[in-house]
């Protein structure tokens, strides 16, 4: 059983009145626990796989199966309702909300979706070393230490499928090394799939397989 | 519900972290709320008041049977139409005089009052007794019982000697009238036997036709949608109306220019949420519930400010009312029910109103944009062009009504549409004139001023349109004011060119002072004088009969005269009509108009025509004894005389003596002057107060527009700090920038303000009241409304600007790594 199956995804954009084919037919398989990286040149398609993964688009052709899931199905409301119960989405730009605390933030998906689990979020914070930072803001913190946030918020679902793009653009490379080993073995230990974005060919050889988009295709 | 919950507490948690932003709109909301909301609490009052005073006992509110001619109906046609199954009341109407004043006085037939007309309940089972039994009793309500000075039980004596029946105060009764049974009615107005009108009831059955009665002397009267008091007061109520609906407007701009900033603010969590799984609808219902929420609960608040403000202004109101129509009003406020449920619908309604834009926008918000803080901005100037071509449609639609429109709803719409071009063409403007500035300007920091502050219009645009508005009206009402006030002391010099006015208590005794006073050698003249009502075109007039005299002659406030205007008003077949009068019926010099009289129609040639400022009611001048000739009913128990000034105050007190007149009856010019412009003074002041209210809601949604931007603008202001401007040179710079902005606001407000002033004076004023001032412009009043807005926008821009001047440098290191 696939967490992800795509089938001959095709997408292409208007720019200056002239269509440009991002995506030309792409497969991707992702197994549950499996952790995937996604890497290819800028303007690869690679964010635009991901958005259209998310339901955050809507793709020209092909079939997306999200944990069963057809999402090029789905109207706006079922779309909204995959992201909040199956995915954990993670960008590069944190995308935290600067008004909640860190707390609030963390548990933010989950209360959407009903599955706040105060014994996991426990063990999240206690995992992302985030217990002295709870009361804070996200202004108040470094971009690493926002980055774990936005993971223990992706997390705390116990999502299929956790969806990262770029996760460490933002970050120095120690920095981008803590986080990702914190979020392999947190992948590890809720047993979701793993599909990263990444330029970073050193941090695609931290997951388990490569994938590598060229002109709108699985190389 | 408990991720509806959870979406709420998200995007409340911004209102947390944003505490002045979310004080903005909820004082946008109040302040749109309360002015709102006052002026209808004034206006309801007002109108209430007019429908007691329309209701008495009928009044206009039943329909009702009266003679064609206009005269007396005999008794016994009341008995004769009851047997023939009319459900008829009759009434008996006239006025009496109570030591020297004059009130109109009611008789009714308690049994047969039809039971739909409201005051009928009044006169109660235990009072009924009391009402018709001897010696009866005379219902008066209690502010006319304290304006006659008089106490319960009296039994005043009335100018033909008649006793009246002892007074008892009635709470619902309407002020101005005095309620009897209809045989002490016919007794004390000396008209026995006889009925004014019959009302009549609504009690289904066959009735036999009126021709049948009264030699076909009657005729059915429907009643009136709107009184006559309604009518008169109408273009009062409306100027309310438009000052609460401007400063709503106002208060919008402020809401909308929150709620603006907010939205984008909260964009990058709109869209998280989205990624997280909201779909758009549950998220815009959620926003829209929160917005609702809001606005119920500065609605709320928006109430209790509005009752507050119409609180304070209803004395000035009623006395405005009271001097200019003799509407009474009480000065107390008492509120129903659906103005407070109106009020939180308009603060709703405006809130959604405000919020449109934005809601807009949400619904149709892309998930995969980045975030753009500063995307407002950049909107609003894509808009320009946009609103310069609105501006420009509205300056079309206002030619169009000034063209096209006859009525005063028209005025104001040209007045409108005027104002919100200005004031959608103000951003263009002053993007014009700062890209001007900045062309000129040759030092660094003199350019980034230009071409920061042209950035920062995008932000101010509603705070300064906002301003434009309430300056230029206040510009506007200030110009109209001054020139109506200048207009009006060289008018009432005209008017009251005698020195001393008496008004007998009859003419037995007005004989008696004039033959008194033409002994009297400081008395250089007498003058009697007399005034008759009648109907001329559908409306009351009032036919005014003046003596042939210098007096008038030097004096009398002509605009337009024919040659030997004076000599053709003593042959009586002339007259003078007032300039309302004459625009209502579009006469000119030479025309003819037929004045129904009495002794028949009476045609009189227009003569002249005169100013009669503050007269909602039409007036013909005309010879005394032409008047009396043709309404041989009038009483001449008026008279002016003429006094050295310094003999004025003996020959006032010998009249007080001999004559027992008091200070109603007998006036000096410069007392009757001063009670003109206390009359004058009370309608200004409540303009005034509204005025005030606007330009002070303006200088909130100044200040709360810099406020919401101060933090936004630390990324444009940090780097010039970190390249070595000083915080407290930052402050001085920003706050210049602001007065600068206001400056050329307020200066452009200036002319549109003349504008509003000429609309004022050339359309509304001329279709609200009938007549028009002289349009004159006072360079003073303006410089001094330009310092006083230059004043507003300091005090405005000094919170945000000594916050600035105090800024911990950590606070803008951290813009670096923050903010971008």
């Amino acid at each position: 059983m696939l967490v992800l199956s795509v089938r001959h995804l095709t997408k292409s954009y208007r720019s200056g009145g002239e269509p440009i084919k991002v995506l030309r037919g792409v497969d991707l398989d992702v197994a549950p626990g499996e952790r995937v990286a996604l890497t290819g040149e800028s303007g690869s398609g690679k964010s635009t796989l991901l958005h259209l993964i998310a339901g955050l688009d809507a793709a020209d052709g092909g079939d997306i199966l999200l944990d069963g899931a057809a999402v090029g199905a789905l109207d706006d409301a079922g779309r909204a309702a995959i992201r909040r119960e199956r995915l954990g989405l993670v960008f590069q730009q944190f995308n935290l909300v600067p008004s909640l605390s860190v707390q609030d933030n963390l548990s933010f998906q989950a209360r959407l979706a009903g599955r706040h689990d105060p014994a996991w979020h426990t063990e999240l914070v206690e995992r992302l070393g985030l217990k002295p930072l709870l009361k804070r803001y996200p202004e108040q913190l470094s971009g690493g230490q926002q980055q774990r946030v936005a993971i223990g918020r992706a997390l705390a679902i116990k999502p299929a499928l956790l969806l990262a793009d770029e996760p460490t653009g933002n970050l120095d490379e120690d920095t981008a090394d803590e986080v990702m080993a914190l979020t392999r073995d947190l992948v590890a230990r809720t047993g979701c799939g793993f599909l990263m974005v990444t330029h970073s060919a050193r941090l695609a050889a931290m997951l388990d397989r490569h994938v590598h988009l060229h002109a709108g295709r699985v190389a | 519900m408990r991720r509806v919950l959870w979406i709420l507490a998200v995007l409340l948690s911004h209102w947390r972290r944003h505490p002045m932003q979310l004080a903005t709109l909820l004082i946008g909301l109040i302040s749109a709320t309360a002015l709102w909301s006052g002026v209808q609490a004034l206006n309801q009052r007002a109108r209430s008041s007019y429908d007691r005073a329309a209701a008495i006992f009928g009044g206009a509110r039943t329909p009702m049977l009266v003679a064609k001619d206009g005269k007396m109906l005999p008794q016994s046609v009341f008995a004769q139409l009851r047997r023939a199954g009319w459900p008829v009341s009759p009434v008996v109407e006239g006025r009496v005089q109570i030591d020297g004043r004059a009130i109109r006085l009611l008789g009714i037939e308690p049994f047969s009052i039809p039971r739909e007309v409201g005051d009928a309940p009044m006169v109660g089972r235990s009072e009924l007794e009391a009402f018709l039994t001897p010696p009866h009793r005379t219902l008066i309500s209690p502010e006319t019982l304290a304006d006659f000075g008089l106490k319960d039980g009296a039994t005043p004596r009335l100018s033909n000697d008649a006793v009246m029946p002892p007074l008892m105060a009635q709470q619902q009764l309407a002020p101005g009238v005095l309620v009897v049974d209809i045989s002490d009615a016919q007794r004390l107005l000396d008209k026995p036997g006889q009925i004014s009108r019959l009302l009549v009831g609504k009690t289904p059955g066959a009735r036999e036709p009126l021709q049948s009665f009264a030699g076909g002397r009657l005729q059915l009267v429907q009643p009136e949608a709107e009184t006559d008091l309604e009518r008169l007061t109408d273009s009062f109520h409306l100027n309310l109306t438009a000052f609460g609906l401007l400063s709503f407007v106002v208060g919008l701009f402020i809401v909308n220019s929150a709620i603006g900033l907010a939205f984008e603010q909260r964009l990058p969590v709109l869209r998280t949420l989205r990624a997280c799984g909201v779909s758009a609808r549950q998220l815009n219902a959620v926003l829209i519930g929160e917005l609702i929420a809001f606005a119920l609960v500065a609605g709320f608040v928006g109430l209790v400010c509005g009752y507050v403000i119409a609180a304070t202004l209803l004395p000035n109101v009623a006395a405005s009312l009271r001097g200019l129509y003799g509407a009474q009003v009480p000065g107390e406020l008492s509120l129903r029910p659906e103005w407070w449920l109106a009020g939180l619908v308009i603060s709703v309604a405006g809130a959604l109103a405000a919020a449109t834009t934005s809601l807009i926008k949400s619904m149709r918000l892309p998930i995969l944009s980045t975030a753009q803080p500063y995307a407002w901005q950049e909107a609003q100037r894509r808009w320009l062009r946009l609103q310069s071509a609105v501006a420009l449609a509205f300056f079309v639609a206002a030619g169009l009504l000034l063209w096209l429109g006859q009525s005063l709803l028209a005025g104001f719409g040209v007045l409108a549409a005027m104002m919100l071009g200005a004031a959608l063409l103000l951003p263009a403007i002053l993007e014009l004139v700062l890209r001007l500035g900045e062309r000129g300007a040759r030092a660094a920091l003199a350019q980034w001023f230009w071409a920061d502050s042209r950035q920062q219009i995008s932000g101010l645009s509603l705070a300064l349109m906002a301003l434009l508005l309430a300056l230029a009206v206040n510009v506007g009402v200030a110009t109209m004011v001054e020139t109506f006030s200048r207009t009006f002391l060289v008018w009432l010099d005209g008017r009251l060119a005698a020195d001393v006015y008496i008004s007998a208590a009859d003419e037995a005794q007005a004989r008696e002072i004039q033959g008194w006073l033409r002994t009297r050698p400081e008395a250089q003249a007498v003058l009697p004088g007399g005034r008759a009502e009648t109907q001329l075109a559908g409306a009351p007039i009032d036919v005014l009969g003046l003596p042939d005299h210098d007096t008038y002659r030097e004096h009398w406030p002509l605009l337009q005269a024919g040659p030997d205007a004076w000599k053709q008003l003593v042959r009586g077949d002339a007259g003078f009509v007032s300039e309302q009068l004459a625009r209502r019926l579009n006469l000119s010099l030479g025309d003819s108009i037929d004045i129904p009289a009495p002794t028949g129609d009476w045609r009189i040639t227009v003569a002249g025509i005169y100013a009669d400022y503050g007269n909602p009611k039409g007036q013909v001048t005309v010879n005394v004894a032409a008047l009396t000739q043709r309404f041989p009913a009038t009483p001449i128990t008026r008279m002016a005389v003429r006094a050295a000034p310094a003999d004025v105050p003996k020959l006032i007190a010998d009249l007080t003596d001999k004559f027992g007149l008091d200070g109603r009856n007998v006036i000096d010019q410069a007392t009757v002057k001063q009670e003109s412009k206390q009359i004058f003074n009370r309608t200004f002041a409540v303009t005034g107060a509204l005025n005030t209210f606007t330009l002070g809601v303006a200088a909130i949604a100044l200040l709360t527009s810099l406020l919401t931007l101060a933090n936004s603008r630390l990324p444009q202001l940090a780097p010039l700090w970190a390249i070595g401007l000083t915080r407290r040179r930052l402050a001085e710079v920003e706050l210049l920038k602001t007065l600068s902005l206001a400056g050329l606001t307020a200066l452009l407000a200036l002319p549109l303000g003349l504008v509003v002033a000429w609309c004022l004076i050339a359309i509304v004023n001329v279709k609200a009241f009938g007549w028009r001032l002289p349009f004159d412009v006072f360079p003073l009043q303006l410089i001094r409304l330009l310092i006083v807005t230059l004043v507003a926008a300091l005090i405005a821009s000094l919170l945000p600007v000594l916050r600035l001047a105090r800024m911990q440098p950590a606070q803008l290191v951290r813009t670096f790594t923050i903010e971008r």
